[in-house]
């Protein structure tokens, strides 16, 4: 998205921090939100992350202050809202179903949280003409909502969201209800619009990708626990556990074996020495698909590779990359990906053959716990 | 594929016809045909039970006492007052069900809206219960609940709210309560439909961009709900337009009503041709209204199921 216009920018000392603290919401006997503390930072895009029923909407709800927890605190900078209606929170939100209004025209849908505030009508014209142009939408605002396509409808959401400058922007799964393609594109043109308008950014969503690619910080959400927190690179190559490294990315997970020296060895293959002990008594090799290379006798370093060695199970073209399963010892399936250039195509492999898979040692990712986390 | 490399067959070679295209239409048409056919007995009933009498009362109302084609019924209308009367009376009545429905119905309808979904079925069916019993039944029930020495006035002065029996039915105020009563289902049902239909987080997003529950309600809440509310109020705005039996029997003689009115000059006069006369302007009267109406708040979907 290009940058149109400079009025919409939050002045980045109004942009607020969130604190949420010790927030607990039970739904009968299930907790919604487990004591959760999470620390949002001024002007920050953070996403909240997890499958569904993970708790990441009920916490996202719980700030823009649709649902009461049971318990805890949420502050907008210094100020405790916790107890504050949705009306005077003065954040402003985009949700799943877009909720426009369907009985107001686009303008008319812009206009009304400007209204309420007793902004200038000719004001209010300017910065509804203002944002209609930041989302790319300069002239339509006479229009219907029926009238509008899926993704011109996510753009007035979004700029009925930000016209108002509120210092916390929030999105429900915002661009769930587009094709991949638009989607894509528009994860894009978000991450623009935030860099644009300065503002404190929660994005909620179930995929991966698009947490990867829009966020400053991720929060990954399981159970209604924060399971762990980092920029999209930690959350990727440095997962906590079992569970962050299933949900983000693909990956095998290989169990491990601790020696008394403090080794860890997936059969008799020396995976990492000096291992810092940890509590638990399990510990897996977090592979991921697309660092395993094929490699042959005698020309890898064995000090720097990790080898596999197995048979092909599975060997399927799927345009960019083509997913192949190998499997140890008939008892482990390890997934890699193969490329599907000329060059790497000359050596597609069949179901049967016999195959040695590279891992980098400095690509290995040792997490506790096994699979069934 | 050799589709995709030789040009279409067809242009080529216009002398053979596309394969299996005449069979593939005659399925089309035996389809439709076989669609027509399952409407045919509601046509014929349509016929025989609207149309042919419906045309026989237009016929009747510009016929005179002697059988010859006249003016004379609709002249006597516009001579005599009483049935201008008549009109004024049944449009008061009308327009007066149809505000109490409102004021009761819309309250209700929101209530029920708010409800989880299996609640506002049990809920329901308090609604659609009376809608199940005889209207005779509950028109005479009314009757002694409101008479003069009926269960309300005893209740009422045992209580002390009022010392002496109320006038509360043979007259106006005891059609328009049983009128009211037989009439609110037809308002909350289509109302409650059109108020679920608004999505809750309509409601949370104009709290969240500052509007206080109140302003939501009136600048998203009620205009959406309004469709479902103006067909409601025209559904039961008509059906009292040709009601008989409760303003008949609760109106005690002091309410008359145009359908009143035909009954009287059938049973009185029996002249066929002024009581088809009343009916048929009564018919034109209604049509003109709600043809107004549809054009004026955009009803079709909500009356007629058009998108």
């Amino acid at each position: 998205m290009s940058i149109q216009s400079n009025n919409l920018k939050t002045e980045s000392s109004t942009a607020l921090p969130i604190h949420v603290q010790d927030l607990t919401k039970k739904y009968g006997e299930m907790y919604a939100l487990d004591s959760v503390n999470l620390d949002v930072k001024s002007g920050e895009f953070l996403t909240l992350l997890g499958p569904s029923g993970s708790g990441k909407t009920t916490l996202l709800m719980a700030i823009a202050g649709f649902n009461r927890p049971d318990s805890g605190s949420i502050r907008f900078g210094d100020e405790e809202v916790i107890l504050k209606p949705p009306h005077k929170r003065d954040v402003g939100m985009v949700f799943q179903s877009y909720a426009l209004f369907p009985h107001m025209t686009v303008a008319e849908n812009i206009a009304f949280p400007l209204k309420l505030r007793g902004v200038s009508l000719a004001e209010t014209a300017e910065r509804v003409a203002t944002a209609l142009k930041t989302v790319q939408l300069d002239g339509l605002g006479d229009r219907d909502i029926e009238q509008l396509s899926g993704g011109q409808k996510q753009r007035v959401a979004l700029a009925r969201a930000f016209v108002f400058r509120p210092r916390i922007l929030l999105m429900d799964e915002p661009l769930s209800a587009l094709d991949k393609k638009l989607r894509e594109q528009m994860q894009i043109e978000l991450k623009h619009l935030h860099k644009q308008l300065g503002v404190t950014t929660v994005y909620v969503t179930h995929d991966q990708r698009e947490a990867l690619t829009m966020s400053d910080r991720i929060v990954v959400i399981n159970k209604g626990q924060l399971t762990q927190i980092g920029t999209p690179n930690d959350i990727y190559n440095h997962p906590a556990n079992a569970f962050v490294a299933d949900f983000i990315g693909e990956s095998t997970m290989l169990p491990l074996n601790l020696d008394g020296s403090g080794s860890l060895y997936f059969e008799d293959n020396l995976i990492k020495t000096n291992y810092k002990i940890s509590d638990a008594k399990e510990w897996s090799l977090v592979i991921r698909p697309e660092r395993l290379t094929v490699v042959k006798d005698g020309q890898y370093d064995p000090e720097k590779t990790i080898v596999f060695s197995g048979v092909v199970r599975e060997f399927i073209f799927q345009g960019e990359t083509a997913f192949a399963m190998m499997s140890v010892n008939d008892k482990y399936n390890l997934s890699f990906r193969f490329g599907t250039d000329a060059s790497s195509w000359q050596n597609a492999l069949q179901p049967g053959d016999s195959v040695s898979l590279g891992l980098n040692r400095s690509d290995v990712i040792v997490i506790p716990g096994g699979r069934e986390l | 594929m050799s589709v995709l490399n030789s040009p279409n067959p067809v242009t080529e070679d216009p002398g053979v016809e596309p394969l299996n295209e005449k069979s593939l239409r005659a399925q089309d048409v035996h389809e439709q045909r076989l669609l027509l056919s399952l409407a045919t007995p509601a046509v014929l009933a349509v016929i025989a039970i609207v149309v042919i009498p419906v045309g026989w009362l237009f016929y009747l109302s510009f016929t005179g006492s002697d059988g010859q084609l006249s003016l004379v019924n609709y002249q006597k209308m516009i001579e005599y007052k009483s049935y201008a009367r008549t009109f004024v009376t049944t449009f008061e009545v009308s327009i007066l069900t149809t505000l109490i429905c409102i004021m009761i119905g819309y309250p209700l309808a929101y209530f029920l809206a708010m409800l989880p979904e299996r609640l506002a079925g049990f809920f329901m069916l308090a609604v659609l219960l009376p809608f199940w019993t005889s209207l005779l039944v509950r028109t005479y029930a009314w009757l002694v609940l409101l008479q003069k020495n009926g269960i309300l006035n005893d209740l009422a002065m045992s209580i002390g709210l009022w010392d002496s029996p109320l006038k509360l039915v043979h007259n106006l105020t005891g059609t328009l309560i049983g009128m009211a009563h037989i009439m609110l289902p037809f308002l909350v049902l289509p109302l409650y439909g059109s108020m679920r239909k608004i999505q809750r987080d309509l409601m949370h997003a104009a709290a969240n961009l500052g509007a206080s529950p109140v302003q939501a309600f009136w600048k998203i809440y009620f205009p959406m709900s309004l469709s479902g509310m103006v067909a409601g109020s025209l559904i039961v705005f008509v059906l009292c337009l040709g009601f008989y039996v409760t303003p008949a029997v609760l109106g005690g003689g002091r309410v008359i009503m145009v359908a009143t009115q035909i009954t009287a000059i059938l049973e009185n006069q029996f002249n066929w041709g002024a009581a088809s006369a009343l009916g048929v302007v009564l018919l034109v009267v209604t049509m003109i209204i709600l043809t107004v109406a549809t054009k004026l708040f955009k009803l079709d979907a909500a009356l007629f199921g058009k998108r």
